[in-house]
């Protein structure tokens, strides 16, 4: 890529830092230059972030239906899966796909619930009762 | 404490660390793409049955903590690196290494590095940071992905260090330590080794799926996904394809670009005429790179799904795939000898 074709495209990253490319000057030598941002990547970057946004209000919308535990829904909302959130708990794996259920979740003791609150950082209170619009 | 660390930004945060922290040692010939190259970064793998963010698992790069490693092993500097069971060990660890003066690299989680845009944070626990000073209860960070010098308070560093989930950093901290003089030779030693390393690395690679094969691997399944998956989730995947070569940190291109100023650089050190002609065979690379994810992009954002339009993007990467098999195989027919 030649220096002057160096993408420009306001980015997230404007107001934190700038990517730094390694590209072409005129005699063919390998300079770097910074970059606000790429289109085509800030696309990318904003269509898995819609893809997590569906996600979450899929995990809403399942809690309200009585399908699904809380914690299904604080994981979507922290990008989590099943092996992040066991590593973090200390809980199994098949422990946590048990804890998503609801009536297996209503019955968890004030010790467990206290792990997954932690880890979502919130209080027992909010997890037991998410506060949705807070987002 | 303040150590006079010097802080340059660099493309690649592992890189960077790498090559801060050599010159720190004194050693400054190392560039950010002579640590890359000698390094052999150069890579290409996509593990089908690996999920990263609800997407396919892509790398343009090799392992996480291979560059430091090689670099330092070739150039014969001797790596300190520690992991540690308990955050409060970790800590007073690094603490004891900044009073005495020694700044470190560490592994740490982005999704609690707080001095990140939100929209970049997602569970990955390999980037790296050098820790160089202590203020207060302020740590002194120096992220090479960022323009300045950051801070980090000790809850947070701690959080990042000991990230959970696949690549755990376990608060890993690590740094060189030069006993010997590294001569131009040994430097020019190590270009040769840290080339037929990634000669090896993408031609010879067994398994299909790493490699020049890997990137023919994932052009073949491109086309396929639009059956399989959907419009819409082979958009996604394709977007995760474009994220991972177009990340901060990969210097565009999914690091050809990198590769292409290390040859050039390489050249100062070993006077090949091939090198300059090959980085050129890197350039192209790069860019094809690029116009494929141009073309990824019109999928994703629906403009363009025909299966001919998953075609196209398919064979961009066999074209990709054909371009970087002559580089590499031009390279292993350099005579270092003479």
């Amino acid at each position: 890529m030649k220096k002057s074709d160096t993408p420009q495209d306001p980015s997230l990253l404007d107001n934190f830092t700038k990517d730094v490319y390694y590209v072409t000057d005129d005699s063919g030598k390998y300079v770097t230059e910074k970059s606000r941002g790429w289109e085509v990547k800030a696309t990318a970057l904003n269509l898995t972030w819609d893809d997590v946004k569906q996600r979450v209000e899929k995990a809403k919308e399942d809690y309200f239906k009585g399908k699904c535990s809380p914690i299904n829904y604080f994981m979507e909302n922290k990008m989590m899966d099943l092996n992040i959130v066991s590593s973090y708990t200390g809980f199994w794996k098949w422990q946590v796909k048990r804890h998503l259920k609801l009536n297996v979740f209503n019955n968890l003791s004030e010790k467990k619930l206290l792990k997954y609150a932690k880890l979502f950082e919130i209080s027992v209170d909010e997890l037991k009762n998410p506060k949705f619009d807070a987002n | 404490m303040q150590i006079n660390f010097q802080h340059i930004q660099a493309a690649h945060c592992e890189n960077g660390v790498t090559s801060n922290l050599l010159r720190y040692e004194g050693l400054d010939k190392i560039t950010e793409p002579l640590a890359f190259g000698i390094g052999s970064g150069l890579f290409f793998i996509y593990i089908p049955f690996m999920k990263v963010n609800n997407g396919p698992a892509f790398s343009y790069r090799t392992m996480p903590g291979l560059i430091f490693k090689r670099t330092c092993k070739s150039l014969c500097v001797e790596v300190i690196r520690k992991k540690f069971s308990s955050p409060e060990q970790a800590q007073n660890y690094l603490d004891e290494c900044l009073k005495s003066g020694q700044p470190v690299g560490c592994q740490v989680g982005v999704y609690f590095l707080t001095y990140f845009p939100k929209e970049y944070r997602f569970h990955f626990n390999a980037h790296n940071i050098v820790v160089f000073g202590k203020k207060d209860d302020n740590y002194l960070i120096s992220d090479p992905v960022m323009e300045h010098p950051t801070t980090l308070s000790s809850y947070e560093l701690q959080r990042v260090r000991f990230a959970k989930g696949a690549l755990a950093p376990k608060g890993q901290l690590y740094y060189p330590k030069i006993r010997t003089e590294v001569t131009d030779d040994q430097i020019r030693f190590a270009i040769t080794k840290g080339i037929k390393r990634n000669v090896r690395d993408m031609l010879f690679i067994p398994g299909g799926i790493a490699g020049i094969s890997g990137i023919k691997f994932t052009a073949r399944k491109i086309v396929k996904w639009r059956e399989k998956l959907g419009v819409k989730t082979a958009g996604l995947y394709l977007a995760q394809l474009v994220r991972m070569q177009e990340e901060i940190g990969t210097g565009g291109g999914g690091f050809r670009f990198i590769y292409a100023a290390f040859l050039q650089q390489a050249y100062q050190f070993h006077q090949k005429e091939e090198l300059l002609k090959i980085s050129e065979q890197f350039t192209k690379s790069g860019d094809l790179w690029r116009s494929a994810a141009v073309q990824a992009a019109g999928i994703f954002k629906g403009r363009i799904t025909s299966i001919i339009d998953f075609q196209d993007m398919g064979n961009y990467l066999l074209e990709v795939a054909d371009v970087e098999k002559n580089a590499f195989k031009s390279l292993s027919k350099i005579n270092w000898k003479n």
